[in-house]
């Protein structure tokens, strides 16, 4: 009885800086400057339902990248001897310790009309093709930045299958082909959903990258939720009204990944 | 193996290096090869105790300013205006930057971070005034206002001269690469022209970008007609497919590194473009512009009062004065700086025009009713997330079916597995 | 096959450095230009040792770090074993409300503690600045915490607590000599984990930190949106030197303790 009052500074705190605040939220989003009821602003949302779609297909574009690029690396990566494989794994973890936004930064250099890969196409004549300020600006800047949260889910858990299983296929006859489809893809499920999540939700909240990369008229849920506290446009109930919608959405998607884990790996519900 | 992965490093690294090394891009003043002389600026005040009667008490103040718009000693020979500060009151002074008034506007309104000084525009200090976010200031503590031109003093934005003590004022232009675009050929539909499509940039606030919209229709840049500000809005959407991005001081290095060729500035950041890039010319339109001052002033809840009044009066001081103008670029509004300038920037034809061709083809922006603010908000965060192309329209009934048949499926999956599993 | 996959995974890692490396040649040149190398100079790299803001900002930053990585620390630490010890109902409402931080797209984190201290900034004159940027960096690291310690929780043997009592020790004795090394994995790589986030966390300062506390992430950003300056090319340099250093000191630690494993296994 004793032990679990050790932890009631944390459950304090988590109601005061966890609880309350997504109480917050809720309190904006649903009243007025003025403190009355209203449904309003969160009406109001449905205007941006254009912004919505484009971030959960930019998002989900780029989560799918990342799982195709990133499959075979983590595969790859569990075929290696294990002194190698953890100096690979430290070498492909590499970039995303360096700050975030000055990668994002980098690539804003790369990309623009005079910048180093259109001077690699001038090289071979190809003429400079607009790249900055583009969707696709953007979401190579998600790729590019979330890469390694879906190769480490994946990579953890495909390392864990056992050598053993592999022979057993192949000794039932399977070619390397049919092992990678019907023994390997079932085991990693796992890691390809909890890299999907760990990918598709900062991609579809994220507002930085859309600012940098997107040349600011390409606004995403991130850059419109910033504008309402911080930016161009004040106004905190629209802003908490757009971040309630954008938690239910998120929640709605989790729901539906959790289907594809077994029941004690459910993190939420 | 770990051999292997360092070769492979080195080698792209060379590569990368080695590809940098081809140039034939825009040429710049190399600051090296300058063979000016470096004027080393002196400080020198009128009223030393006036300055010194906060020393070691270890006060610091908050100032809040927009982006490159203090002389920051970065440059040979220039003051560093908060360092000297510092150097003669002994006052911190914690210096954090925005990007846009509305910026100002949000931070401020949102309660949570406390600045003694701001510095807003024009139409900004007047939505502040209404609003009782500003303090109102003891001129006895700026004995200095009085270098302050007399057209300044009593603004239309602060009739009394209570709140604000100008900064800097100046005018709305379009900055452009002189080799490639002639001169003759400017007015503001240039921002629309499709022959040079993604090499235009665009304000990204709204009060600057509608002006130039209305300015091109007709309109009052004031205007508060629900109408005009509908049209307004359709005409800036128009523009987004010729625009490359929307920016305000990221203008600074992509006209530079001629990433873009035309964009709509501050006439001193142009002066400054200007003289870093022999390539680009600023032009006002003959249309007409806007004509904006930026006040110093200090929000209401500021703790430290008099050190930042006495920070305002530091800043109308000749020498300082004088050191902000040549450093930022911009027009000042305080006489005896303006008279240490040299003839060449008095007659430069862009920062100190007559007051007759100011007050004909210039307007003020002066501060929108509710409603017009809460529309021209709405309408510009529209106009920035608004597409046109159409495919988007089946996505969202595609991406539903697609949800629902991957549930369905689980579903089907799990009840087989667990009819399986009875036995 | 297996040249193949090697092919690949080259091309992935140059598609992963070569920003990286692009950042770093530039930091040398003589000008501000960042398509064209003019020369090479280390000037950049004095002025931004010379660049008062950034280096309070850093100051600002690994201080912040350290306190609320090391404070999460304890209060995670603490959570975790109270929250094992819980019925299963109270266990899964608390677990899932420690999820809300994790799961939770940043900015909402951010935007609803802004709501939360502006709310209260009123009423208790509370100004936004170290205060309010520790809390929240607090917040957001325990959830990491108790994750990590969580798992060492379970594997370890329940009874050795109660062994320990038995033999003579106090409780809070039995827990210092008996559980804590049991866990200190877990504290650790909590610790470390919080460490990194609070260091290069960017999104949920910038809604909580006030003008006198900014961080070395959000001095970054407002560097971007302005003149860029090639100092930033220093700093990234400066900042991929040490991480490689650190990387390269862990892995070389986590391989002292492989060697006589393997080589027992190859004896066999």
């Amino acid at each position: 009885m004793k032990i679990k009052l050790i932890s009631a500074p944390y459950i304090i705190w988590m109601l005061i800086f966890i609880l309350v605040p997504l109480i917050m939220v809720a309190y904006f989003a649903f009243t007025d400057g003025n403190g009355h009821f209203t449904l309003k602003y969160v009406s109001d949302v449905a205007q941006y339902t254009p912004i919505f779609i484009r971030s959960i297909w930019l998002a989900a574009i780029a989560t799918i990248i990342c799982l195709v690029i990133a499959y075979p690396v983590a595969f790859t990566l569990t075929r290696m001897t294990k002194k190698v494989q953890s100096t690979m794994l430290m070498v492909v973890m590499l970039p995303m310790w360096m700050n975030f936004l000055l990668r994002t930064y980098a690539w804003m250099t790369l990309l623009g009309n005079n910048g180093l890969v259109n001077k690699i196409f001038g090289l071979i004549g190809l003429g400079p093709f607009k790249m900055l300020n583009t969707e696709g600006a953007v979401v190579l800047g998600m790729v590019y930045n979330y890469l390694p949260f879906m190769i480490l889910p994946l990579y953890s858990v495909m390392v864990k299958i056992e050598k053993n299983i592999l022979e057993a296929a192949s000794d039932l006859g399977c070619s390397s082909r049919l092992t990678l489809f019907k023994v390997v893809l079932p085991l990693s499920l796992p890691g390809v959903t909890s890299g999907i999540t760990m990918v598709f939700v900062p991609a579809i909240s994220t507002f930085i990258i859309s600012r940098m990369l997107g040349g600011g008229g390409n606004l995403l849920i991130g850059d419109l939720i910033e504008m309402q506290f911080l930016g161009n446009s004040y106004n905190p109930n629209l802003g908490a009204g757009i971040s309630l919608v954008l938690m239910v959405i998120i929640l709605l998607i989790m729901t539906i990944m959790n289907q594809f884990n077994d029941d004690d790996d459910r993190v939420l519900i | 193996m770990l051999k292997k992965i360092a070769a492979m490093f080195l080698s792209s690294f060379l590569l990368t290096a080695a590809l940098c090394s081809c140039s034939n891009v825009q040429e710049q003043e190399n600051d090296a090869d300058d063979t000016e002389e470096v004027e080393y600026q002196t400080l020198s005040v009128e009223d030393e105790d006036y300055y010194t009667r906060f020393k070691n008490n270890g006060i610091s103040i908050n100032v809040y300013n927009w982006g490159e718009y203090i002389a920051d000693g970065s440059e040979e020979g220039t003051l560093d205006v908060n360092a000297e500060f510092t150097k003669l009151t002994g006052i911190k002074v914690n210096y954090t930057t925005y990007a846009t008034n509305e910026e100002l506007y949000a931070k401020l309104k949102g309660g949570g971070a406390s600045y003694d000084i701001i510095i807003p525009s024009d139409y900004m200090i007047s939505r502040m005034i209404k609003e009782n976010m500003l303090t109102k200031l003891d001129f006895n503590n700026i004995p200095n206002f009085k270098y302050i031109k007399q057209t300044f003093v009593n603004p239309l934005y602060d009739p009394q001269n209570e709140y604000s003590v100008p900064y800097t004022w100046g005018t709305v232009g379009i900055i452009y690469d002189k080799t490639l675009i002639d001169e003759r050929d400017i007015d503001w539909d240039i921002l629309w022209n499709e022959d040079y499509a993604d090499r235009i940039l665009m304000f990204d606030n709204p009060r600057d970008a509608f002006a130039i919209a209305e300015i091109l229709l007709g309109y009052s840049i004031n205007t508060e007609n629900s109408d005009e500000l509908k049209k307004a809005a359709e005409k800036l959407k128009e523009q987004k497919k010729v625009v490359q991005a929307y920016v305000m001081d990221e203008i600074f290095d992509k006209m530079g590194a001629g990433e873009a060729l035309i964009a709509p500035y501050y006439a001193g950041d142009a002066i400054t473009l200007m003289d870093e890039y022999e390539d680009l010319g600023f032009v006002i339109p003959k249309s007409g512009t806007n004509l904006f001052i930026d006040a110093m002033c200090i929000p209401a809840g500021s703790k430290q009062k008099e050190a930042a009044e006495m920070y305002i009066n530091f800043m109308c001081e000749p020498d300082i004065a004088y050191a902000t103008t040549s450093y930022i670029g911009y027009s000042t509004p305080n006489t005896a700086a303006y008279d240490m300038l040299d003839d060449e920037i008095k007659n430069d034809g862009i920062s100190y025009l007559d007051d007759e061709y100011l007050s004909k083809n210039t307007t003020v922006f002066y501060n929108l009713s509710d409603e017009a603010n809460i529309e021209m908000q709405n309408l510009w965060t529209e106009m920035k997330s608004a597409q046109d192309e159409t495919k988007n329209k089946w996505i969202v009934p595609a991406f539903m079916i697609i949800c629902v048949a991957v549930s369905i499926g689980i579903l089907i999956r799990r009840y087989i597995k667990n009819k399986k599993d009875i036995f | 096959m297996k040249k193949f996959s090697k092919i690949y995974l080259a091309l992935v890692l140059m598609f992963l450095y070569m920003p990286i490396f692009v950042l770093i040649v530039f930091s040398f040149n003589t000008t501000k230009s960042r398509s064209v190398m003019s020369g090479f100079t280390l000037d950049w790299y004095v002025k931004l040792f010379r660049n008062e803001l950034i280096m309070t900002s850093l100051r600002n930053t690994v201080i912040i770090a350290i306190i609320a990585s090391i404070s999460a620390t304890i209060l995670g630490t603490a959570a975790a074993i109270g929250i094992s010890k819980m019925r299963k109902f109270p266990k899964a409402v608390v677990m899932n409300i420690t999820n809300i931080p994790i799961i939770n797209p940043e900015i909402v984190t951010g935007v609803s503690l802004m709501l939360l201290f502006v709310f209260f900034a009123a009423r208790m004159n509370l100004e936004f600045g170290f205060t309010t940027l520790l809390i929240a960096h607090i917040t957001f690291n325990v959830p990491y915490v108790i994750l990590n310690v969580m798992p060492k929780l379970k594997q370890m043997n329940p009874f050795l607590y109660e062994a320990a009592q038995d033999l003579g020790c106090g409780p809070v004795q039995a827990f210092f000599k008996v559980v804590l090394p049991e866990i200190t994995p877990g504290v650790l790589s909590g610790f470390l984990m919080s460490f990194t986030f609070s260091l290069d966390d960017f999104v949920v300062s910038y809604f909580t930190s006030g003008s006198t506390s900014q961080t070395l992430p959000i001095t970054i950003y407002s560097m971007t949106r302005r003149k860029v300056s090639p100092e930033i090319n220093a700093l990234s340099t400066l900042i991929f030197i040490i991480v490689v250093i650190i990387l390269v000191i862990k892995n070389i630690i986590e391989h002292r303790n492989d060697k006589p494993v393997t080589k027992a296994k190859e004896e066999i």
